[in-house]
């Protein structure tokens, strides 16, 4: 028994529902108890899905469980097939119904509908929800897909990876299929985004698979090379580097140039403006799904010129991956779940900007940091209005402008570094066009961390003169003489050993 | 006496219901009563479920949390008894503020049979010399639906009430603390003081109980609990419930009557709120009136809800659906509603769904799953889990509860794109 307050992943048939309602022509009957239906509104309310997502459950109750559950079942399965008319069926479990050992796979096949069914076991207790869509979208490939009747031309694909509810999904599909057209790979089939069961029968037709997210379409691309013999591309197109490899890997792939007529991204020449000189460094902790902190990190160090502090993941799945990325900036991976962890090792690296989940962006909001999410779990801001995707170039763009928005600007940083004791303009104060005044005190935040109980005190000069230190890097410097004098021996901290300490660490 | 549509017919369905489970009251109770914990021994869909349903509303560490079971506990139930001790102590090291811990049953608790009553007698036995009470009750949606939750909680609370036999009046039923002071204000100005409330708002405030007991229901929703009070030897007050002037007046003046205060002294003190109240009500009714409303079941609010929209905003009821209908605590909405209204009880979604689209109504009130798809079928809706979080009992909120209505149809109005 594991004590969670609050998870960064749902449970694994909820992966199988992302798999489901991002197809097209395949419905899910759900074995689950009343409910479990809440997770229709991660869909339309979430997502703002116009339509409900393509799921029927059996919603059984205490009086259910006295009678017969796998009836039920049956009759739920056969009024879904009436009403919706799917072209397959996908049957499975939730928590509660495994438990039950009603076999929905089975009871499916049992009623003779006139369909394909395709039954997943997805283990509650031990699984979360992207294995679960991992999952079901590998048995829904192995039950549909097909070898081609005649050979595919070498420069086609499918895009593998994308679902319902999925960060940017959308936005990156689009970006991608303009990328592989415009360089003059067909893309044969999208899935599970858009495709339908009949689509996947199609997988077959292409040369290649783009593995746009491992974590949901990496099973099912394995699957494909075995039995298809068809190659996957390794690198995820997040910022400008990985974009430009991609494009070499899939030109090679295709048999092609590697070369794309026009590099449509700002972000090499916004990263080397001068502007941009004041990010040089700048404290970043990055948490998310593999893949997108993977990618995040890089970018923000190769792209932005930022400094990573912290690097972590909570899927287990993939931390092997982290800690080898973790390594390339001499940190050790954060594995956890666990968000209070997460909490407390974002406050203790002292860092000016926050790349992570919704969960992160709350810890963000707490500790007053600058935040952008990279990753899902995300929240109804998440899912923009307008063309958004992090993959590709534009998604470079996307990237520049959201991680480096919260951030404060070059001359407005100066200036506050100038002039700490203005009245109006100075971290405590309120903007004076919204009528000054002082702002609530912030929680925690300033806290130093001390490794030793060593009684240390700051003079009332020394803590005046820490104030003069912009809030955001205010942290480190406290932490950073405090770690000096307690070196050192030094039980009163002045205005002295703060220079002090700034000039030991600035050698 | 007025029958109402206490005779009508109910349409009684069975089939895929799109509701919450007891769980998600842990969203408000967890806010209400301010010293209480509440940890779900479940699974990863019921830690999921209060954080899609709380939306991720971070903002201190919560007052809940699940203690996810595994595999291994699933293999021997000793061994989970043992685990939940260990959750117990971590969870109590961590928040020593903790007064009162609720161990709350789930789906897969309940088909494990883990006895979490013997759980928490046991854990009571432990921390309770360090002022930590253990209690449990029963959020799964194999036993309860959404509201429920509550009732299972406050039912669970009966037990631990100190008995006095003493008259008071006990009002029964979470409500939002401005309405509590709101409804204190006027019992007080009627001379009714020996007033209290179930939930507390602290665990070390909770109330006491016994033959003099008369209780109030402020929520539809509470057969257990008061089946539980009335076993204690409290005496159960028909009235409305408290929405809309019209419930609010009946609903203080059955409570008050029952104690004993003079008619004359009732009306002194509702005329100038239940006076305000109505003229606060005539923009919503200019808007509503003569509009068509359709109640897909959600809370067990929608027979009181309805009877407002009709009586008091004059809108037309073409569906009254409601997942649970407790006749002997609904008797008095049931007459106040009129003859024709057509009943529906529990649930076949899209049978209903199909009522819903053959009926075109005005407003659909429905939940978050349902409400975006209607939406961009043409239909305007409002979606019901904020009747729930929002404060719309007594006279200062009717307007805003007519409000809630009311806005989905304006904004339509409004949109040109």
């Amino acid at each position: 028994m594991q004590l969670s307050f609050w998870t960064y992943e749902g449970p694994p048939h909820v992966g199988a529902m992302r798999v489901a309602t991002g197809m097209t022509g395949l419905h899910y009957v759900l074995h689950a108890p009343q409910g479990d239906t809440y997770a229709d509104l991660l869909f339309t309310m979430i997502e703002r899905d116009n339509k409900r997502p393509p799921v029927t459950y059996t919603t059984f109750q205490a009086r259910d469980l006295g009678a017969d559950t796998a009836d039920l079942f049956k009759e739920a399965a056969r009024d879904a097939y009436e009403r919706f008319r799917p072209e397959a069926l996908l049957v499975g479990a939730s928590c509660t119904a495994e438990l039950l050992q009603d076999d929905p796979g089975g009871l499916a096949k049992a009623i003779n509908l006139p369909i394909p069914v395709v039954g997943v076991e997805l283990p509650a207790y031990q699984k979360k929800e992207n294995w679960g869509a991992a999952e079901t979208f590998y048995q829904l490939v192995r039950a549909f897909a097909r070898p081609a009747t005649t050979p595919p031309e070498r420069a086609s694909c499918n895009i593998l990876g994308p679902t319902a509810l999925g960060f940017r999904h959308r936005d990156d599909v689009r970006e991608i299929v303009g990328l592989l057209e415009g360089m003059g790979v067909r893309v044969n089939v999208v899935a599970p985004l858009g495709a339908a069961p009949s689509d996947l029968m199609r997988l077959g037709d292409a040369h290649f698979n783009v593995v746009l997210y491992p974590e949901i379409g990496g099973v099912a691309a394995s699957f494909l090379k075995r039995t298809l013999k068809q190659d996957a591309t390794k690198t995820v197109p997040i910022g400008v580097g990985a974009t430009r490899e991609f494009i070499a890997e899939v030109a090679a792939l295709a048999g092609l140039e590697a070369s794309v007529a026009t590099e449509a991204c700002r972000l090499p020449w916004y990263s080397r403006s001068v502007d941009s000189t004041y990010l040089t460094g700048k404290r970043v902790f990055i948490f998310g799904d593999a893949t997108h902190a993977v990618a995040a990190a890089r970018v923000a160090t190769k792209e932005l010129g930022f400094a990573v502090v912290g690097l972590g993941t909570y899927s287990r799945e993939q931390a092997r991956d982290v800690r080898d990325a973790a390594a390339l900036y001499g940190l050790e991976a954060l594995i956890t779940d666990d968000y209070l962890e997460v909490e407390a090792a974002i406050e203790a690296a002292a860092c000016e900007l926050v790349l992570g989940t919704q969960m992160e962006r709350n810890i963000a909001k707490r500790l007053g940091l600058p935040c952008a999410v990279i990753s899902a779990p995300v929240h109804v801001q998440d899912f923009p209005a307008r063309y958004s995707p992090q993959m590709g170039f534009e998604g470079a763009n996307v990237i520049f402008d959201t991680w480096v928005h919260p951030l404060m600007m070059g001359l407005e940083e100066h200036l506050l570094a100038m002039f700490r004791e203005d009245r109006e303009f100075n971290d405590t104060a309120k903007p004076s066009h919204l009528g000054g005044g002082k702002l609530p005190e912030k929680p925690a935040g300033d806290v130093a961390v001390l490794d030793a109980p060593l009684l240390q005190v700051w003079t009332a000069e020394g803590e005046a003169e820490l104030k003069k230190i912009p809030f955001f890097v205010r942290g480190k410097a406290r932490r950073n003489t405090e770690k000096f004098a307690a070196q050192r021996g030094i039980a009163n901290i002045t205005v002295e050993t703060l220079y002090d300490a700034k000039a030991h660490f600035a050698r | 006496m007025a029958r109402g549509c206490s005779d009508a017919p109910v349409l009684r369905e069975r089939g895929q219901r799109e509701v919450f489970c007891g769980l998600t009251g842990i969203v408000w109770l967890h806010r209400k009563i301010q010293d209480a914990f509440f940890l779900v021994v479940g699974s990863r869909t019921c830690a999921h479920l209060l954080q899609s349903a709380a939306g991720v509303m971070i903002f201190a560490e919560p007052r809940f949390a699940t203690a996810l079971m595994e595999e291994r506990d699933l293999a021997g139930l000793a061994d989970a008894h043992d685990e939940l001790d260990g959750v117990v102590a971590k969870l109590l090291r961590r928040r020593p503020d903790i007064r009162m811990l609720f161990l709350v049953g789930s789906c897969p608790s309940e088909v494990i049979k883990l006895d979490l009553g013997r759980a928490a007698q046991r854990l009571d036995g432990v921390h309770k010399s360090n002022g930590v009470r253990v209690l449990s009750y029963s959020g799964s949606g194999i036993e309860t639906t959404f509201t429920q939750g509550e009732d299972a909680c406050l039912a669970a609370l009966v037990p631990q009430m100190p008995r006095d036999e003493a008259p008071q009046l006990l009002v029964v039923g979470a409500l939002a603390e401005v309405v509590e002071d709101q409804l204190s204000r006027i019992f007080s100005a009627m001379g009714l003081t020996n007033l209290a409330f179930l939930p507390p708002r602290r665990a070390r405030e909770l109330a006491s109980v016994g033959r003099g007991t008369k209780m109030l229901l402020a929520q539809p929703f509470l057969a257990d609990t008061a089946r539980a009070l009335e076993s204690r030897g409290a005496v159960h007050i028909p009235a409305l419930f408290p929405l809309g002037v019209e419930g609010t007046t009946a609903w203080l003046t059955a409570g008050a009557a029952a104690m004993g205060i003079s008619a004359q002294r009732i009306r002194d003190a509702v005329e100038m709120p239940e006076t305000r109240a109505r003229l606060a009500l005539e923009r919503a009714r200019a808007e509503l009136s003569g509009k068509r409303v359709f109640f897909m079941p959600d809370s067990q609010l929608e027979i009181p809800l309805a009877r407002f929209l009709h009586n008091e905003l004059g809108m037309e009821l073409i569906e009254v659906g409601t997942p649970f209908l407790h006749r002997a605590h609904m008797t008095p909405e049931l007459e106040a509603m009129p003859a024709n209204t057509f009943l529906s009880e529990g649930q076949h979604v899209d049978r209903q769904l199909d009522r819903v689209r053959a009926a075109r109504p005005d407003l659909t009130v429905c939940g978050l799953g349902l409400a975006n798809p209607l939406e961009a079928e043409g239909m305007t809706t409002k979606w019901a889990i904020e009747l729930v979080f929002t404060p719309i009992q007594g006279y200062n909120q009717a307007a805003d509860l007519a409000e809630l209505f009311a806005r989905p149809l304006r904004r339509k109005a409004l949109l040109e794109v």
